[in-house]
């Protein structure tokens, strides 16, 4: 296989059959938390890539350059979260000066992505070696992981987008007073994961 | 609220009444993601609990010396600490464990539910009623999972805890311990709990 062919199998593969929600549950909380709204679901989903891109690139360089010379890989948890702790601070203190309309937009979901574990959990999958695409394993190196966090960020804002897109045509439905809200959204979540497995076949 | 709160009600309040997993919806990925096994499910939960009240215990200790601005970068830091003390434990002594875990041991650092008890309780209460705070939250997670996991478990592969419980004709239903499973699961578990506290406040309020 051609070296650009197995590069548009392994995006095809990011955004849908190893979806990090629907595949590796990264992610959840702002997937069910932000998800009543196409609106600020795609703000969301916006943001998170954004900051997924560069949290992969610089975790990556830190991780292979920094931490494995120095033998400190014991340190990547404490690393990678400062690493991206400060990517937010940095992201949202440029939004502020250079597009304070989308800063106003997004509000409140820039801080939370610190706390978004599929931020940090594509940096330690990047870190974790390979993935097996259409039968052919793929080693993480620079490119790869920069692309696992665009695409893989980018599986995240088509599922939050889905998701709001359902949620708010059941604000009205009849649901059970007690399945309102989490219970159904989960299950809803589920259905669609079902959904997802349907890609299997297509990498 | 009263203004003094016992050890005691500190702790039935993270394990029952304000259980971070079916009561406040609380990290939620974990919840899902390791829940194939309630192997997986009892260590996950074990490993959180030892997390959570490590950090208690020592955002308690800081409390008065944490600047506010950078309260949520310092606990993060302190959580993390306590995550990698985990991790390197659990690789030297549960190696298989470890294994099934996979990335979701360092991930417990983004674990709402630790964050969570570090900015609404451990940063306002003595050291003592926080490390009991952190039992009491530690173990609610626990139990749920461990009981998603078996559910799952039972459900998905006919085992609990890895043992035979469904005689051998049984199907397993593979869809249970596939990611959809967990959705599903969690799900129906929280509306058959909300129905039950519902039924039971409505009592509450007929009486």
């Amino acid at each position: 296989m051609n070296a650009v062919a197995k590069l548009l199998l392994f995006m095809v593969s990011c955004v849908l059959t190893n979806n990090f929600i629907f595949s590796r549950f990264l992610g959840c909380c702002p997937f069910l938390g932000v998800s009543n709204k196409v609106e600020t679901a795609t703000g969301m989903g916006l943001a998170v890539t954004f900051v997924m891109a560069l949290a992969s690139l610089f975790t990556y360089v830190i991780y292979t350059w920094i931490l494995v010379p120095l033998g400190l890989a014991y340190l990547s948890t404490i690393a990678f979260i400062l690493v991206i702790a400060s990517l937010v601070q940095v992201v949202e203190m440029f939004l502020k000066k250079s597009a304070p309309s989308l800063y106003a937009a997004l509000g409140i979901y820039l801080p939370l992505i610190t706390t978004n574990c599929a931020v940090l959990g594509v940096c330690l999958l990047n870190i974790g070696g390979s993935v097996t695409v259409a039968g052919q394993v793929i080693e993480y190196n620079l490119l790869y992981s920069v692309l696992n966090g665009v695409f893989g960020a980018l599986g995240f804002l088509l599922a939050i987008v889905l998701m709001a897109g359902v949620r708010e045509r059941l604000e009205t439905a009849d649901i059970p007073e007690s399945f309102k809200g989490f219970p159904s959204s989960l299950i809803i979540a589920g259905l669609m994961s079902i959904a997802f497995l349907g890609f299997k076949g297509l990498v | 609220m009263e203004k003094k709160k016992s050890a005691r009600s500190v702790f039935f309040n993270g394990l029952i009444s304000e259980n971070p997993t079916f009561r406040l919806v609380l990290g939620t990925c974990p919840t899902m993601a390791v829940t194939t096994s309630a192997t997986n499910g009892i260590g996950m939960g074990l490993a959180a609990t030892f997390v959570l009240i490590g950090s208690n215990i020592v955002i308690s200790l800081l409390r008065n010396f944490i600047p506010d601005k950078i309260r949520i970068p310092s606990f993060i830091v302190v959580i993390c600490t306590f995550v990698t003390m985990v991790q390197m434990l659990l690789q030297a002594f549960v190696p298989s464990l470890y294994e099934s875990l996979g990335m979701f041991i360092p991930l417990i650092v983004v674990n709402c539910i630790i964050l969570a008890r570090a900015e609404a309780f451990a940063s306002k209460n003595s050291v003592a009623l926080s490390a009991v705070d952190g039992l009491g939250m530690g173990l609610g997670f626990t139990v749920a999972i461990t009981v998603m996991g078996a559910i799952r478990e039972l459900l998905g592969n006919g085992t609990v805890f890895g043992t035979q419980i469904m005689p051998a004709a049984y199907q397993p239903m593979m869809l249970l311990v596939m990611p959809a499973g967990g959705f599903i699961v969690y799900g129906l578990m929280l509306g058959i709990i909300n129905t039950i506290v519902n039924k039971k406040q409505k009592k509450e309020e007929e009486a």
